[in-house]
């Protein structure tokens, strides 16, 4: 059994010292199962983007039944109730390569995730049982019914009761739930209330139960093809044996549910950044202006080089939780009864790198999208052109399952919780760092990849996070919580670092799975990891640094004596050479043009 | 029945192909293979009339996972000739597939009308042929009645050749017989545990000698850009007659 790490103890760890799952890593089957997945999205969904987006003739849910028949809604369900019973890895690449429409890619995404995951989870065998298989075949479509109008960021706030029936047989609930997916298609809901106004708990709602109906669809920006409605509970009597866990006990659901929605979002978000660089390289080829493809103009190709090293990172990343995930499932006995659930709760130690993945995943896919409707000019801002659907479509992954704001506040929240409770020794690093202050870090400050430079990048970059983290803990205390513009740049430290440690890692690891034989590995100049690496090192390194100036002089407030002494120890991380990324940009974006598209070989 | 499905692994249908050095070959890096489209027609065929469905394809091992693939739409086993990075004409490729049909007893052989990476379509004419089977090629319908089957071909005018022939019998088929199903999550996963049994092709071709040797290969000249012609619809009319007989001698 692998020993788990803990969550977030990414910072305090050098990247050298331990492996990560990469996507060089699937095995022939998942690869298969992706193939699968992008097959019938191009073949079968593509086609009918248009009737989909227009909400015509029942398309989508046609089309859920379809997919529940090859399998696509049965991934990580287990076998015992009608599924697949595979891991998060491949649920990953499945969830990568379900992207050729937005829309339906939505509403496959939420009732694989939110709305099947709750029931596996926390449902009793019977409710195992009984509905489980339904939604893994597709005979069910499944929503999750948290948000109100009243209550959004704020849903423990919610506003909808639940009230025993005088017979004990029944919860009446009553209330209005608000733009909760695949509202008007779906057959099961997963619906948050409060018992007696008082005790916020899940229950399992069907369509048919008396009391259920659902408005109009909503008009949005994007994801139109999407189902989005409010549910209306009047009255609704749901049986005491659909309580879905224990009374009082739904914010368990609720969040726990949330990681691993905010991971598939992630991943959702690989896939979005490959499709825009396949829609973008061709096009960019072709178009002519000056008398030249404008391909060849320094300012495409660097879109063109961002766009490949956005998706290069945020790919690492999601393979990397999805192996933190698949891990923590591993470590619990398959016989315990109790199986699921434990793996949920263990799953719950990586709310910090879900939400990371959340937060990443969705901006790195909106840069994506905003470079290449640009890179496609005024065909770009025409609807005739993907481009223009795809930035609309991905506007919402940065508000739903949590807004980024939330995510951001989570991450340095949950840091501190676990640090105040020992579970990551982030206090006793810091003296540790301020020793070294002192002296100076010896690293290797210049050279390429093969130098170790870009490596000391990384692993300074984890004690500049927490050294600075670290000072405005000690100046703020408790009262951190409040300070939203300190929070944002402790999450947004955190980010980089984790995105710097992750894409370092596989890249480490493509070396040396390249070069299985040799000790010592070595760099051939063009190797495409390898250069995105360096460039996102090296940005994300110097992004720090400024975040870190910012966040400290925040701290120190115009006491310009004890912003000295901060900024003497910032001199002291900045310790690296510039590089040229303009030159690893070119190699990039040449490799990806000659590719048409994305691909690292 | 006993029914054989010959598939093809072939470059997808995008892939830009590049001359390799040597100029007799293709240069294989980067290519992103698939089964012969026309032979999902055959698998999808083969699946719909049940029986014993084996699928048989030569090729080196990349073609392990065309193989794999047929096996998760549903066919039930797979023969994998094995070319050991040698290549060989299409009589020596009939010759080892007939040998491999005869010995397994086929009733029916499907196989697509062409493979879509040369074009040639002589496989499966010359297989049967080698094999003592009767073939019809490019059907786009098939029922089969007990020791017979009737198969519709269609020809030029748009009219339709039927025949009835009986076993055994090679078919090469067209677009229209079926449509093909998509490999299904749990057809993936129950396609890990299917036989794949392995032979050499060497061993097969009992002497076959290759007729056709490739020399040369050579990318179909890049398209001159075309012409613009300004003007009102009068001036237009007249210059394109103009070029018409004097630039494209067409006229
Ligand atoms: C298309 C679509 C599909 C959806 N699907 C579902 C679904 O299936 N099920 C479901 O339950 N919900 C769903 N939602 C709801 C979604 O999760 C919420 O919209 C989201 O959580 C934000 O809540 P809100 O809209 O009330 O915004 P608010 O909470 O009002 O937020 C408004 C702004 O204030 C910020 N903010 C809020 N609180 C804080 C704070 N404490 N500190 C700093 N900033 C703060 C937010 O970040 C945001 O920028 C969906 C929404 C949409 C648009």
């Amino acid at each position: 059994m692998t020993q788990l790490k803990m969550g977030g103890a990414f910072l305090l760890e050098p990247v050298e010292e331990t492996k990560i799952f990469i996507r060089e890593d699937l095995n022939d089957e998942q690869i298969a199962f992706g193939k699968a997945c992008s097959d019938f999205f191009e073949k079968e969904v593509l086609p009918k983007k248009d009737a989909i987006e227009k909400h015509e003739n029942n398309v989508s849910v046609d089309l859920m039944k379809k997919a529940g028949e090859l399998g696509f809604l049965m991934v990580e369900v287990p076998e015992a109730y009608g599924g697949l019973g595979m891991d998060k890895r491949t649920a990953t690449v499945v969830t990568e390569n379900a992207i050729e429409s937005v829309s339906f890619g939505v509403t496959v995404m939420c009732h694989t995730g939110i709305a099947t995951l709750p029931i596996l989870y926390f449902g009793t065998e019977e409710q195992k049982q009984k509905y489980l298989p339904k939604l893994a075949s597709g005979e069910f479509i499944g929503a999750y019914a948290l948000t109100e109008a009243g209550a959004g960021s704020d849903a423990l706030g919610c506003k909808t009761k639940a009230v025993l029936s005088e017979d004990k047989k029944h919860y009446i609930l009553n209330g209005s739930k608000m733009f909760i997916t695949n509202g008007a298609w779906a057959d099961l809901l997963t619906v948050f209330a409060k018992v007696d106004g008082e005790k916020f708990t899940a229950f399992l709602v069907e369509k048919t139960f008396p009391g259920v109906s659902h408005s109009v669809e909503e008009k949005k920006m994007g994801i139109k093809g999407s189902s989005t409605t409010v549910i209306n509970l009047d009255d609704c009597k749901v049986p005491v044996e659909n309580v879905l866990g224990e009374i009082g006990k739904g914010h368990k659901i609720a969040f726990n549910v949330l990681n691993i929605g905010r991971w598939k979002l992630g991943a959702a978000s690989v896939g979005g950044c490959k499709k825009i660089l396949k829609h973008m390289v061709p096009y960019t080829k072709e178009r002519c202006q000056f008398g030249k493809s404008i391909s060849e103009f320094g300012l495409i190709r660097k879109k063109i080089a961002d766009c490949a090293i956005n998706a290069y990172v945020t790919e690492s990343i999601m393979y990397r939780i999805a192996g933190l995930y698949d891990d923590a499932a591993a470590s619990i006995d398959k016989s315990d009864p109790h199986y699921d659930r434990k793996c949920i709760e263990a799953i719950e130690n990586y709310a910090i790198e879900a939400s990371i993945a959340k937060v990443f995943g969705s901006e790195a896919l909106w840069r994506c999208a905003d470079e290449g409707v640009q890179a496609l000019g005024g065909y770009g801002f025409s609807s005739e052109y993907p481009l223009e659907s795809i930035q609309r479509d991905c506007r919402i992954n940065r508000i739903f399952e949590g807004t980024n704001e939330i995510n951001r506040l989570i991450i340095p929240g949950t840091l501190l919780k676990r640090a105040m409770k020992g579970e990551i020794d982030l206090m006793g690093e810091i003296p540790k760092i301020l020793g070294e202050l002192k002296k100076g870090f010896t690293v290797q400050s210049t050279g390429d990849f093969s130098s170790g430079a870009f490596r000391d990048r990384v692993n300074l970059a984890k004690k500049l996070a927490v050294y600075a983290c670290g000072v405005a803990v000690q100046k703020y205390m408790a009262d951190i919580k409040d300070q939203q513009y300190v929070m944002e740049k402790m999450a947004n430290l955190a980010i980089d670092t984790f995105a710097m440690d992750s894409a370092m890692k596989r890249t480490m690891q493509i070396l040396q799975k390249e070069n299985t034989q040799t000790e010592i590995v070595p760099v051939t100049k063009n190797n495409i990891p390898v250069c995105i690496t360096q460039v996102f090192v090296y940005e994300a390194y110097e992004r720090m640094l400024m975040l870190a100036k910012d966040l400290l002089a925040e701290v120190a407030d115009g006491n310009a004596e004890e912003f000295a002494k901060y900024n003497k120890a910032l001199k002291r991380f900045d310790v690296f050479d510039p590089i040229n990324s303009t030159r690893q940009r070119e190699v990039i974006a040449n490799h990806m043009i000659l590719r048409d598209g994305y691909s690292l070989n | 029945m006993k029914i054989a499905v010959l598939v093809k692994q072939v470059p997808d249908t995008e892939t830009k192909i590049v001359i390799n050095a040597n100029k007799n070959g293709i240069d294989e890096s980067n290519i992103k293979y698939i089964v012969s489209p026309y032979d999902e027609y055959a698998i999808e065929e083969a699946i719909k009339i049940g029986g014993e469905t084996t699928v048989i394809s030569m090729g080196p091992d990349r073609c392990i996972e065309s193989i794999r693939t047929a096996l998760a739409m549903g066919i039930q086993k797979a023969i994998h000739i094995d070319t050991q990075g040698k290549s060989y004409d299409s009589y020596q490729t009939a010759a080892a597939l007939a040998k491999v049909i005869k010995d397994g007893g086929f009733d029916l052989v499907l196989t697509g009308k062409q493979g879509i990476d040369y074009d040639n379509g002589q496989v499966t004419q010359m297989a049967a042929e080698l094999s003592g089977a009767s073939q019809v090629m490019v059907i786009d319908k098939l029922t089969i009645n007990g020791d017979k089957a009737k198969v519709e071909r269609r020809i030029a005018g748009g009219s339709k050749e039927v025949y009835e022939s009986g076993f055994p019998l090679f078919l090469g088929c067209e677009k229209g017989l079926n449509t093909p199903r998509y490999a299904s999550l749990p057809g993936i996963m129950k396609a890990k545990s299917k036989p794949i049994e392995k032979k050499s092709a060497d061993e097969l071709l009992g002497g076959a000698t290759a007729l056709v040797e490739f020399t040369n290969f050579e990318l179909p000249p890049e398209r001159a850009a075309g012409k613009r012609i300004e003007g009102e619809p009068p001036q237009q009319a007249a210059q394109l007659v103009k070029l018409l007989r004097e630039e494209a001698k067409v006229i």
